[in-house]
This record gives C-alpha cells, sequence and structure tokens, in this order.
C-alpha cells in the first residue's frame, strides 16, 4: 500500500514539470480533474458501505441529536425546547448519579481485568507452550465465548443469597459477610462490577499475550545476563513491549463500562434504589418507559460525547507511544 | 502495522469534513420539521376515535375472519378462550402474537399505529386513549348492555379528555378482573398455632411475630431488579388505614391529588416496622417474582402478598395447603380494600375488525364456558352482570378463596387499581427505587412518600 501511493506521488508531479508552457491556475485545474478521475474508481467502491452507513449510522446520529432538543412522547408533535434536556443532564440527580455509576464501573470493568489480564499473559507466557498455559487460555477465555446475558442469568445465580458465591463464604468460616450481593445497596455495583470484568477478562489476557509472543526472546536474556529477577524483567522488557495491546484493551474495556447496558439490564436492572444505574439503562427506561424521547436522546448525546472525551485522549496517548 | 497511521494521514485529513458533510446530510433530512405525527392524521389526534359500530348488534358476521391479537405470554387464559371461541364461531381465526408484558408496554403506542391489531393487551390506557390510539368504546358498552354491569368493573378503564381515568368514554375492556391479597401456607401456619385468617392488623402482627420466633421466614415478597414487590403490602395497608377511593383518584390522576397523606404514612410506617421487625426475608431487595414463588411452594415462606392470578397454580402445585386472606383491617369487621383490576385488552383506533373484537370480549363476559376458562385457568373472576353463571369449585380449594375475597371487596366497594399503574413510569421511578431503599434502612417512610408525589407531579406536570 506504502509502494503505491508513493508511486502516484510521483506520477502526480511528474507533469508539471513536463508542461511548463501551462499557466499554474490552468495546471491546478487539470491537477484537480485528474486526481478526481483517478479517484472515482475508489469512490465507486467505497459508496455501498458509505451509503449504508450514512443511513443506518449517521442518519439516526442526526436524528437522536434532532430529538434531544425537542420534548417528545415519540407519538404526538413535538415540541421545541432547546437545551432543556441537557440541562436536565446536570440538575437531575438521577440522570447525573447514573453518569457517575458509569465512572466507578470503569474501574472494574477497565482497570481490574487490564490488570489481572497482564498479570495471567505475563505467567502464561512463562509457562511457553505447555499444557498448562493451553488450559489456562482457554479457560480464561471461556467468558468471552459466553453471551453477555447468559454470563448475567450465571452470575445472579452464583450471588443469589444461597448461591455459590455465599455457599463458598460459610464453607471457609466467612458466614458473616453472606449477603444478597446484587440486592444490597453497598454491594450491587461492585457485584455488578465482577460480572464485567470476569467477562473482559479473556480478551485482555489473549490481547496482551499476543503483543508478548512478538517480544524478542534476545532481550529476557539480556536482562537476565545484568542479573535481573523476574519483577524487573516484566518492568524492563514485558511492560514497555505491550503498552500498545494495552491502549488498546483499556480503550475497548473503557467503551464498554461507559456503555454498559446487557449486564446490569439482566442482573439488577438498575437496583435496588438506582444504585446500579448506568446511562445506558436510563436511556433505555427514558425512552420506552417514560416516553420522554427527547431526554433519552439528550443522555445519549451525552454519552456518545463522553465516549469520545475518555477515549480520544486514551487512543492518542497509546499513538504517541507508538509512534516514539 | 506501523504503516497504518502514515497512510491513514491524508485520507484523516479529509474526514471530519466528510463526518460533518453526512451529518448535515442526515440532519438535513429530518430537522425541517419536528418529530412526531402531524396534527392532520386522523388517528393521533387527541380526539377520541368513536368505534364504527354497525347495524345494531355487533358481531363476527358469517364471513371468514381473522383477528389480530397482541397478547402477554405466559398466561394461556387468553389462548384457550381463543380456541374455544374458534370452536364456537368457525368463520373467525385468530392470529395472536405474544411477548412479555414489559415489550408490549414499551412498544403499545408504535404497534397501535403500525401494525394495529384487533385486541391488544394493554397496561392503563390513559396516554394511549389521550393520543387517539384507541377505539372508544361506548357504542358496544350500549350496545351490549356492558352499561348495566356494576360500574366499578368499568371504571379502570375509561378516561376523560384530559387523560384522567375514572371517568369518560370506556378504552379499553377486561377478560376477567383480579385482586391481590395474603396467600398463606397452611402447613406452616398450623405450626405457630394459626387456624384461620387474621381478623385485624394487630392479630396479624402477632401471626408474622410468632413465624418469626418459630424460624419461618414470615414473608418471602419479590422487590428486586425493577420490580418494586413491597408496593403489594404497602397498598394493602394503605386501605387498612385509608379510604381506597382516596387511593384511586391519586391513581386516576385526579386534581390536587396526593398519595402523601397522614393515612398514608401511617401504612408506610407499618411497613417499615415490618422492615424493621424483620418480618421479610433478608435477600427480598434481589428477589424475583419468580424466585418468590419457588419458595412459597416450596415452604419456605409463610406468606406471600399476591394476586388471584396464581390460584390455579397454587391449587395445582400445592393442593390444599394455600389459603388465601384479604389484608385485615385495623378492627374487626372495618373496612376492606384490595388492589383489583380487569385484565385489559383495547382495540386499536385502526384495527381491521373491531366489531368481531368487540363481540369476542362480549362473549368472554357472557358465554357459560368462556367464564368457565376464566375461573379454571385464570384464576380470576369473569366480567359482567353480578348474576352471571358461575362454575362450580371445589370449596376447599384457594380459588374458591379468592372469588369469595373478590365478592367481599365488590361489596365493600373496595376495590383498588394497583399504585403502581398511576403514571407510565411511576413504578420503575417512583415506587421501585423508594421501596428498596426504604428496605435497606436508606429511606424513610415520609421521605417515600415525598419522592414518590415528587415523580407523580414531574410526570404528569411534564
Amino acid at each position: 500500500m506504502t509502494a503505491s501511493r508513493r508511486t502516484g506521488t510521483s506520477l502526480n508531479r511528474r507533469p508539471s514539470v513536463s508542461e511548463p508552457s501551462l499557466t499554474p491556475e490552468a495546471r491546478r485545474r487539470a491537477d484537480r480533474a485528474r486526481r478526481l478521475r483517478r479517484g472515482l474508481p475508489g469512490l465507486a467502491l467505497v459508496a455501498p458501505a458509505a451509503i449504508v452507513y450514512a443511513v443506518f449510522v449517521l442518519t439516526p446520529l442526526g436524528a437522536t441529536i434532532q430529538y434531544s432538543f425537542y420534548e417528545w412522547d415519540g407519538i404526538t408533535q413535538a415540541t421545541w425546547i432547546g437545551f432543556d434536556n441537557y440541562a436536565r443532564l446536570f440538575t437531575d440527580e438521577e440522570l447525573f448519579g447514573s453518569i457517575l455509576n458509569a465512572f466507578q464501573l470503569i474501574l472494574y470493568f477497565s482497570l481490574v481485568p487490564v490488570t489481572l489480564g497482564l498479570i495471567a499473559a505475563a505467567l502464561i507466557r512463562k509457562f511457553g507452550t505447555s499444557r498448562l498455559a493451553l488450559v489456562s487460555r482457554t479457560v480464561l477465555f471461556l467468558p468471552q465465548v459466553i453471551p453477555l446475558v447468559a454470563a448475567g442469568i450465571m452470575w445472579t445465580w452464583l450471588m443469589a443469597t444461597d448461591g455459590a458465591v455465599n455457599q463458598f463464604f460459610r464453607l471457609i468460616g466467612l458466614g458473616d459477610v453472606t449477603r444478597a450481593w446484587l440486592g444490597d445497596f453497598d454491594t450491587a455495583l461492585p457485584a455488578v462490577g465482577v460480572i464485567g470484568a470476569w467477562v473482559s477478562l479473556g480478551l485482555c489476557m489473549l490481547l496482551l499475550l499476543a503483543g508478548m509472543t512478538k517480544i524478542d526472546p534476545a532481550l529476557y536474556e539480556a536482562v537476565r545476563l545484568d542479573g535481573a529477577g523476574p519483577v524487573r524483567e516484566f518492568m524492563a522488557v514485558t511492560f514497555p513491549a505491550v503498552r500498545q495491546e494495552l491502549g488498546v484493551a483499556i480503550t475497548i474495556t473503557v467503551i464498554s463500562a461507559l456503555r454498559s447496558f446487557d449486564i446490569i439490564y439482566i442482573s439488577t436492572q438498575g437496583g435496588p434504589g438506582n444504585s446500579t444505574l448506568v446511562p445506558g439503562l436510563e436511556i433505555y427506561y427514558l425512552a420506552f418507559l417514560q416516553r420522554e424521547i427527547g431526554q433519552a436522546s439528550a443522555l445519549a448525546v451525552a454519552l456518545t460525547v463522553l465516549v469520545l472525551a475518555v477515549v480520544l485522549p486514551l487512543h492518542r496517548l497509546a499513538r504517541g507511544k507508538e509512534e516514539s | 502495522m506501523s504503516f497504518i497511521p502514515k497512510t491513514s494521514h491524508p485520507a484523516g485529513a479529509r474526514r471530519p469534513a466528510a463526518i460533518a458533510l453526512g451529518l448535515a446530510g442526515a440532519l438535513s433530512m429530518a430537522a425541517c420539521t419536528p418529530p412526531g405525527t402531524t396534527d392532520d392524521e386522523p388517528t393521533v389526534d387527541s380526539t377520541a376515535v368513536a368505534a364504527p359500530v354497525t347495524g345494531d348488534a355487533p358481531s363476527c358476521g358469517a364471513d371468514p375472519v381473522t383477528l389480530e391479537a397482541y397478547v402477554e405470554t405466559g398466561f394461556p387464559v387468553f389462548n384457550e378462550l381463543t380456541a374455544e371461541f374458534e370452536k364456537q364461531f368457525p368463520n373467525v381465526t385468530f392470529n395472536t402474537r405474544e411477548d412479555q408484558f414489559a415489550v408490549i408496554t414499551q412498544n403499545a403506542p408504535r404497534v397501535l399505529v403500525d401494525s394495529p391489531p384487533d385486541l391488544m393487551r394493554l397496561p392503563q390506557v390513559s396516554e394511549l386513549a389521550k393520543d387517539g390510539l384507541l377505539y372508544d368504546l361506548d357504542e358496544y358498552a350500549a350496545a351490549f348492555g356492558w352499561d348495566e354491569w356494576p360500574s366499578s368493573q368499568l371504571e379502570q378503564m375509561r378516561v376523560n379528555a384530559d387523560g384522567q381515568r375514572g371517568d369518560g368514554p370506556l378504552y379499553a375492556m377486561g377478560i376477567n378482573f383480579s385482586m391481590t391479597g395474603v396467600f398463606y401456607n397452611k402447613e406452616l401456619a398450623a405450626q405457630i398455632g394459626m387456624t384461620e385468617a387474621p381478623k385485624t392488623l394487630e392479630e396479624f402482627d402477632g401471626y408474622l411475630q410468632a413465624a418469626k420466633d418459630a424460624g419461618i421466614t414470615p414473608m418471602a415478597q419479590f422487590n428486586g431488579g425493577a420490580t418494586g414487590g413491597l408496593a403489594f403490602p404497602l397498598q394493602a395497608l394503605m386501605a387498612s388505614y385509608g379510604d381506597p377511593s382516596e387511593i384511586n383518584s391519586w391513581i386516576y390522576q385526579r386534581e390536587g391529588a396526593t398519595i402523601d397523606t397522614p393515612a398514608n404514612l401511617e401504612a408506610t410506617e407499618h411497613l417499615n416496622s415490618w422492615i424493621e421487625a424483620g418480618y421479610f426475608a433478608d435477600d427480598i431487595n434481589s428477589m424475583d417474582y419468580s424466585q418468590m414463588m419457588s419458595r412459597f411452594i416450596g415452604g419456605e415462606s409463610l406468606f406471600i402478598f399476591n394476586g388471584d392470578w396464581e390460584s390455579g397454580n397454587l391449587d395445582a402445585q400445592m393442593p390444599g395447603n394455600a389459603g388465601f386472606f384479604l389484608m385485615p383491617p385495623l378492627e374487626e369487621g372495618g373496612q376492606l380494600g384490595a388492589m383489583s383490576a380487569p385484565l385489559t385488552y383495547g382495540i386499536s383506533a385502526n384495527a381491521a375488525s373491531p366489531d368481531c373484537a368487540a363481540f369476542f370480549l362480549n362473549w368472554v363476559a357472557t358465554d357459560e364456558t368462556a367464564r368457565t376458562i376464566d375461573i379454571e385457568v385464570g384464576g380470576s373472576h369473569p366480567m359482567g352482570p353480578t348474576d352471571a353463571f358461575m362454575p362450580d369449585i371445589d370449596p376447599a380449594s384457594v380459588t374458591a378463596q379468592t372469588l369469595a375475597a373478590g365478592a367481599t371487596v365488590g361489596e365493600n366497594n373496595g376495590a383498588m387499581d394497583f399504585i403502581a399503574n398511576a403514571t407510565g413510569a411511576i413504578y420503575a421511578k417512583g415506587w421501585t427505587p423508594n421501596l428498596q431503599k426504604m428496605f435497606a434502612g436508606e429511606q424513610t417512610p415520609e421521605g417515600l412518600l415525598a419522592s414518590v408525589q415528587a415523580s407523580y407531579e414531574d410526570e404528569i406536570g411534564g
């Protein structure tokens, strides 16, 4: 791809040297026409995808932005109310609370699985191609294969009062800590977070493991000759080498934390008492239960902006490191 | 991977412009007019659409008719009724689509406009009626004589021009009406010396304490997720402390109605005292409806607050072992109230065969086989005149007890709609979070009522 572009660039330049008689204006025009001709097949190839994208992504996006300025029940005539829906995002405790909950979920959906994934990948890399490495890789990746809804249902059973989690605590003599994990105000959000962490761990681990396998073994040999232990080895070689993958893993998991819906809808539906309410769920409630399409759209737009505001700097950070 | 940034730069420079263009295009397609249907479309203006009664007695005629029905899944009574109807009227075929109640509730307005069913299971109908999506059934009511039935049966389905319920044209019809109260496990009750239903609230409190002392979970009540099941005992207590008609005024959105009254506060405080005394299972904030049922049927709970729609099920699952009573009054012989609501079905304002749909609804209330199905399969009391046919039921069954209780509520004029039906979102946004908070000790009874009233005003005002 790089080669063909280079050829293209040189071809573009050649006429400007070989046709000195043309005025600069005419030359520019000819250049533009040639570029356009050259671009046409490309445009034709892109068109089907572009049209689908415009119809199914951009149009709904535009409509959502438009609706966010109206008060509308989804059926009757809408009323223009300007930025009122956006103002309410900051004044309404419930709406604002849902956004705060989403940020708290980043801790569980992103930080925990990325950290654990890094440790797991480093350990599995140590085992090399042994059967143990293969088995642990499969076991850790398994949650990624299970549909989120199934994972949610399974964990609600596990975390029920008489579920496996509480049975385990009773078995090891910690009967006092047992509770309805998803029904307790203090533990509901972390409990939902555990489900999210469990689901994302496999992907993070696999991503980081892939990054680790491309590290030159000579580097490890070098640090070991310098007298480094496993921790030093990890910090000096492994960690810097997988920065890119780390960036990808963090980006993906942060997005999934901010726009989380399915796990929470299945396990708590936002309860108890809104303690696990997140924007995704709130948008759904506003649009389909309260029939406040305008308010739902405003929260959806705000959520999109929020995701971009969090993810773009992360992306830039990862890219910057990659270029250096 | 390293070549990607280089090659993507030139394209990247153009990308914002392309996105902006696409966005502008998308916006320009939709932006000129506000969303929503305009007033000149007859189906969704705010005036009522009267059903086109053809001839004197609406019927399904003799030509083949296909009735489109959109109903709640998991309730076999509707399908049993339609099967019997098809047998009696062979020219009629039902094309029934089933969905979960939540799905139906969420999609009701769109479905009524886009693919109008002849019969649709509907939640409370005030907003749908106000938007002109349902037929005004008054002419059918006159033609079939529904007006002569006890008015309380139809009251909840009447909506006036302001969207308030309780009076105005009839917008839906029930295929039966259900009622709630307290179910108890007879074997467990015997263990604590409870041989008959408590006659006063104090006596009931005594049994709750006795059960707790005996190591029996007094009440398993669903209260998890988006379903605040503590609303069942709360509303029952409200009826013991206050006037059921005031609660109905609030549900019907009457001018100046409030839930935050001294009587309701006493009821809420009473519920809170049950919570503080530990009469509920300690995990009800994560318990769903089916868990509650399985625990009750499995003998893990002495009482549950639930409705007669489970009567048939309980008679089958724990024959002879389930009992039922209405929430006892403060003093013996005092007023009795219960949440009692018709299982409502509406006819879309754009329905193809409204006459036949209305004929079916009338048949359900008047045909002897249909009434038998209503009771034996549905577990609830059929609609219709008070002296209408009733099938013989085993007097020892819990179904017989719930039917008798229903008659008592009727005589006492104590029927109330469910407090969760006051507005479209009051259950999910008002009652449920606040009841869950009160159970966790994070909300006071005063705070609960004030908070629910605030979301109520927010919704009906906005």
